[in-house]
């Protein structure tokens, strides 16, 4: 135990950028990707902002060149983006050289097709096609197939909001048993009316900017998003002299067992998995450099979360922020962008700002980082907690 | 990491009107699921007052985790460390079809909270952890068929690496009118052989 | 304001899916979230819904439904003040 696992690779697309690079300099550049949803026809069109992808559909389509006979969703469409860069950034030519596995994460799947023809699937045999992709695997076969990966090594998960979390402790523990060579693990999920309404009947929806930890926070934005990382084992990384870019050090998951969709008051779930990650990683509260949050700008989030990082790291709370405020919430992509944006601090030594952060919670003196920090950063822990109690913490780290 | 053998102390199987622990029958109902299900609930005495708002996973995850937890002689107070590693094919889809149809429903725009909040497979896994007090780790994961393999390498890593004394592991599913649940418990010991052949062999049965 | 209290705990019964109850079983003065009935913030927004849909009331802030949902009496003053259906 504590011996952390490569990761090589890396790619992202979010409504702050199309690619790493432009993740990292929007990161740097305060720039928020918030704003009025323009791709979907809702009546909640003035109610709500979103984190929302520039490109459409057919942007995509056009850049992987596919027929148009294609049944991809939005979601698959954004997986496929963002797995293709992490294998490019990861240098890998020939992906059957390795036993290379796919482990994807997704809530929303091809619901956005479903939606928008859900009228015509009787009548108009154009749109049946479009009834495969709404299986929550579809997407990740999708991927799969994109990459050129064996379909009998590609798994599905769906946990929520923690889902891409637990794709990369799932993913560390496949490499770490010897189960697979290389493993490209991570999540996606796009916008859909789905969401926007029921989030939007859960009344934890923002009409303005998303303001994590903040004493008057509204709730959150929802966000689109997809990211990925390819992990890869010893070998390989030695075989191939292979760059590393950082370690994934340490992962927990624990039950809240609490509420369905409420976090208990003293986030009871969120602080078992920053425990459990912090003993696996073999790491101390006080080794870890910087936290980024989950910090989805609910009442009960912020408040149970930081609760929960008050009672694992008492009075010596590391710099953390949470960077939905740039995003939104990506729900099950989230903690695969987070991830990205984990080992970018790694990488670059710095902690990206908590924007629109005005004024601190009343419950507790804990204030996040609301400027671009430069300090040497060899540890991130960073927490993603999801409806149905299942709460996910992974540590990233410099050294292996 | 040392090799120790692991053994299934019990299954439990709900599917075509019966429920079966072990493979012997428990309870059967020839009904729609949701009057079976219901039945089975009282029959079985699973108490918890929830039951009622669940959707139809939630229920049947429920109580086929209820009666092998409570054969197996679990309880509440112990808050024993019992991961819980399921999967199926359909996600949510009933549910999501129900919220779905509300939010498409121009006339008569009243989607519900309470349908929305069961769009999410794992949710069963949470009413299981706050009724049996689980704060183990819990994971849902997606696959076209039942998958012994995964379920399998998940539950002897979770053993092996201390991370759990038990994991109740299997197949929950509903789409329209079918339903199939198969749970196990893999454990120290049990009466059943813990390896990828036999968890086939008892799911086939 | 009797025949809306009655309406209230059927419509409450049925759409909360509170299980082998009966009108009867509502006091008008009973909690309906806490020890009382034992409702939670999920049953406060299907409330919310609900006041929505059959009375044209809506509410922008689940906070405000705390002193609303108290009780069947509070409920049913709220309704007939504010009702637009």
């Amino acid at each position: 135990m504590g011996k952390g696992v490569a990761i090589t690779g890396m790619g992202i697309i979010s409504a702050i950028g199309n690619n790493v690079e432009e993740n990292f300099q929007s990161l740097i550049d305060k720039k928020k990707g918030i704003g009025r949803v323009k791709k979907i026809q809702t009546n909640h069109v003035n109610d709500i902002m979103v984190g929302e992808i520039d490109f459409t559909n057919d942007d995509f389509i056009e850049q992987l060149q596919l027929p148009a006979t294609n049944n991809y969703s939005r979601t698959a469409l954004l997986g496929v983006i963002a797995a293709k860069e992490a294998i490019k950034n990861a240098g890998i030519s020939d992906i059957t050289q390795y036993k290379t596995g796919l482990v994807s994460a997704t809530s929303v799947g091809g619901m956005d097709m479903t939606e928008r023809y859900f009228y015509e699937y009787l009548e108009n045999p154009e749109v049946q096609k479009y009834i495969d992709g709404h299986h929550a695997g579809d997407s990740t076969q999708k991927i799969a197939e994109q990459l050129g990966i064996d379909g009998s090594l590609v798994t599905t998960i769906s946990t929520a909001c923690s889902s891409a979390a637990n794709a990369i402790m799932l993913g560390a523990r496949l490499i770490k048993t010897g189960r697979l060579d290389r493993v490209v693990v991570g999540g996606s999920d796009c916008l859909s009316k789905f969401t926007i309404n029921g989030f939007k009947t859960l009344m934890i929806l923002s009409d303005t900017f998303n303001t994590p930890f903040d004493e008057n926070r509204k709730g959150l934005n929802l966000g689109e998003a997809a990211a990925f990382l390819v992990l890869e084992s010893d070998k390989v990384v030695q075989a191939e002299n292979k760059t590393v870019l950082a370690y994934v050090k340490g992962y927990g998951n624990a039950n809240d067992a609490f509420h369905q969709t409420a976090s208990s008051d003293d986030g009871d779930g969120a602080t078992l998995a920053m425990e459990q990650a912090l003993k696996i990683a073999g790491l101390h509260p006080e080794d870890i450099d910087y936290i980024n949050a989950h910090g989805t700008a609910t009442g009960n989030n912020d408040l149970s979360e930081g609760r929960a990082i008050l009672r694992v790291f008492g009075d010596r709370v590391p710099d953390f922020s949470s960077t939905k405020a740039y995003t939104g919430h990506t729900l099950a992509a989230a903690g695969g962008i987070e991830a990205v944006y984990s080992v970018l601090a790694l990488q670059n030594n710095v902690i990206y700002p908590n924007l629109n952060f005005e004024t601190p919670m009343k419950e507790f003196d804990i204030t996040p980082e609301l400027s671009i920090k430069q300090k040497e950063i060899k540890t991130v822990l960073s927490n993603s907690l999801g409806f149905g109690g299942n709460c996910s913490t992974v540590i990233f780290s410099k050294e292996p | 990491m040392t090799k120790e053998s692991l053994g299934i102390s019990s299954y439990i199987q709900i599917k075509d009107h019966h429920i079966k622990l072990n493979g012997k029958p428990l309870f059967s109902h020839e009904g729609a699921f949701s009057e079976f299900i219901k039945m089975g609930y009282k029959q079985c005495g699973v108490a918890y007052p929830k039951f009622f708002k669940m959707d139809d996973l939630s229920k049947l995850a429920l109580v086929a985790a209820d009666i092998l937890l409570k054969h197996e002689g679990v309880q509440p107070e112990n808050e024993e460390n019992i991961a819980l590693i399921f999967s199926n094919k359909a996600s949510s889809l009933n549910t999501d079809r129900s919220h779905q149809e509300s939010i498409q429903n121009k006339d008569n725009y009243y989607p519900s909270p309470a349908v929305f909040v069961y769009t999410l497979p794992n949710i069963c896994l949470g009413e299981i952890s706050i009724k049996y007090k689980l704060y183990s780790e819990n994971s849902f994961f997606i696959f076209d068929n039942f998958n012994a393999e995964h379920l399998y390498h998940y539950s002897q890593s979770l053993m092996q690496s201390k991370q759990a004394e038990k994991v109740l592991c299997g197949w929950v599913d509903v789409d329209n009118d079918t339903y199939e649940a198969f749970l196990y418990l893999v454990s120290k010991n049990g009466s059943y052989e813990h390896t990828i052949n036999e968890i086939n062999k008892l799911y086939k049965k | 304001m009797d025949a809306l209290k009655q309406e209230l705990k059927e419509n409450i019964i049925e759409q909360l899916n509170l299980e082998d109850m009966s009108p009867a079983d509502i006091a008008d003065d009973d909690m309906l979230f806490g020890d009382g009935l034992g409702l939670d913030s999920i049953d406060a927004l299907e409330l919310i819904v609900m006041l929505d849909k059959n009375y044209g009331i809506k509410l922008t802030d689940p906070k405000e439904g705390r002193s609303i949902f108290e009780s069947i009496n509070t409920m049913a003053t709220y309704i007939s003040e504010h009702r637009t259906k």
